[in-house]
């Protein structure tokens, strides 16, 4: 078990309050792309071993969508952002 | 040396005390034709069937910790077949066949005692997919019975079957030769007889690279040096995207903690294997006495290995509604392992088509143990003659390109 701050309520709370959404920026491809490009995006994930970027949802909270980077072997989180701010970023 | 009652008795006169090693302890050779990377239970019996059937091939276990330290020693030790779909009954049910002859093939008791197991229904709609479920299993010639509450507490007293809990049993699927085994006789018994096939096993070797060359398999990296090899078996469950990406390549797996908790010993009291998908949580008893739980997986991906308490204690809370007589158990100990699960909760038994000579066997997820002879002989066959057996066919990794899945999650027994 871990804490998460979330961004938005500005609160640590308990992990539970949150629903994990899987890795971060995953980018769908074109409609005309390949059968095997689809099947990448849709089905193979990197799931590395250290740090991740990944989603996580306020699902008893304010509900809304961020990312959370973390260390996945200690539960270390790095960085809690919200998507604008990868954006601003960028 | 051959165990038997003789060998017992002769080694009695000497107070037990004349035993050899199990298997040698080697050094990485500089080749080998097949590289395993993995000692887990099935990485030893994939490289046990690719010696024995495939005699003169040059097989190697490569393992970074030590043999069966990973998930084989971690799981709740349940066998069982029932699977809803033909692909993975055909599977599991190689596999449990392979288990009902194992102890006498390896000549070490890996102690697989055929209590049966049940699957739990606490609602119409569980009652309807087990009816379907036990109907599926019949046609495919697996053993596989409905039975109803109150049988259910004629065969299993100490089971709560009364209406007043948050959710009433309303029945039951049973395999009865289904049951449980001891999983460290199994990493064993593998390795000692694959190593009696010539097998090298070669405990804390970490593999650090892979050597591939124009879409080729050389070798490894290890930390014990270079291995030259011409095929090349990765079993490493919850690390398998670790490996594919030495390769250059991603796999349809994520990895995630999974728990399981046993209490202290106790005089027996449940005879055989209760799993309930519905309330979440498994429980048998071992020979040792402890009862053996297994908790859900978490829902976010690590290798930590060790899970968030919340669900040790929406287990426990499931498991003393089931059994109140549990209710004042000690637990003992608590651990967790990390397994890959694939998006269709069936394993990846496959060439990798990008490397040639490069297999993965992966994706167990959540109930691999079930499968160890039955995962090692199909995916020793796949090496072995370089083209996936027909068991192994539909679990091959172009499934996630065609989109011919195998859609295992919640339609069979597994209770992920």
């Amino acid at each position: 078990m871990f804490l998460i701050h979330c961004p938005y309520c500005g609160e640590l709370r308990d992990e539970q309050e949150y629903r994990y959404a899987g890795e971060a920026f995953i980018q769908r491809p074109s409609l005309d792309c390949t059968d095997e490009q689809w099947g990448d995006y849709v089905f193979n994930r990197t799931n590395p071993k250290g740090k991740t970027v990944e989603q996580w949802a306020h699902a008893a909270g304010c509900r809304k969508l961020f990312v959370v980077e973390r260390n996945n072997v200690t539960n270390e989180i790095y960085a809690v952002r919200t998507f604008e701010s990868y954006k601003e970023q960028a | 040396m051959k165990y038997s009652w003789l060998e017992v008795f002769k080694a009695g006169l000497s107070g037990q005390k004349q035993w050899p090693a199990a298997w040698p302890e080697v050094s990485p050779k500089a080749a080998y034709d097949v590289v395993i990377v993995g000692g887990g239970g099935h990485g030893l019996a994939t490289a046990y069937y690719l010696a024995r059937d495939f005699p003169g091939t040059r097989v190697a276990v490569v393992e970074k910790g030590w043999i069966g330290g990973g998930n084989t020693g971690r799981n709740t030790t349940i066998v069982r077949s029932n699977y809803l779909w033909d692909e993975a009954t055909n599977l599991y049910e190689h596999s449990l066949k392979l288990w009902e002859g194992l102890s006498a093939d390896l000549n070490f008791n890996v102690m697989f005692s055929q209590r049966g197991v049940y699957n739990l229904g606490h609602t119409l709609q569980d009652m309807r997919d087990i009816e379907r479920r036990v109907n599926a299993n019949m046609l495919n010639g697996v053993d596989a019975e409905v039975v109803s509450a109150a049988e259910l507490k004629e065969r299993i007293p100490i089971l709560e079957t009364g209406k007043h809990v948050r959710y009433p049993v309303m029945g039951a699927s049973c395999q009865p030769r289904a049951g449980v085994a001891r999983h460290d006789a199994v990493a064993w018994g593998f390795a000692r007889a694959a190593a009696k096939h010539g097998v090298d096993i070669i405990q804390n070797c970490e593999v650090q690279a892979m050597d591939i060359e124009a879409g080729r398999i050389k070798g490894l990296q290890t930390s014990r040096g270079y291995i030259k090899a011409d095929r090349v078996g990765c079993v490493t469950a919850g690390h398998s995207s670790v490996l594919a990406a030495m390769a250059g390549i991603r796999l349809p797996v994520e990895s995630h903690p999974l728990q399981a908790f046993v209490s202290e010993p106790m005089k027996p009291v449940l005879h055989t294997v209760v799993m309930s998908n519905a309330v979440h949580g498994y429980v048998s008893q071992s020979d040792k006495g402890d009862l053996v739980i297994g908790a859900g997986i978490d829902s976010y991906t690590g290798y930590s290995q060790r899970g968030s308490p919340h669900l040790l204690d929406h287990c426990a809370s499931a498991m003393i509604e089931l059994f109140p007589i549990f209710s004042r158990v000690r637990l003992n100990r608590q651990w967790g392992g990390i397994v890959d699960v694939c998006p269709d909760a069936c394993p990846i038994i496959s060439p990798i088509p990008q490397v040639k000579g490069l297999y993965f066997n992966c994706g167990w997820g959540t109930g691999g143990f079930k499968a160890t002879p039955g995962s090692g002989n199909v995916f020793a066959h796949t090496i072995g003659q370089d083209q996936p057996h027909p068991l192994a066919l539909p679990f091959h990794i172009d499934r996630f390109t065609t989109g011919a899945l195998i859609d295992e999650h919640g339609a069979a027994g597994v209770a992920h």
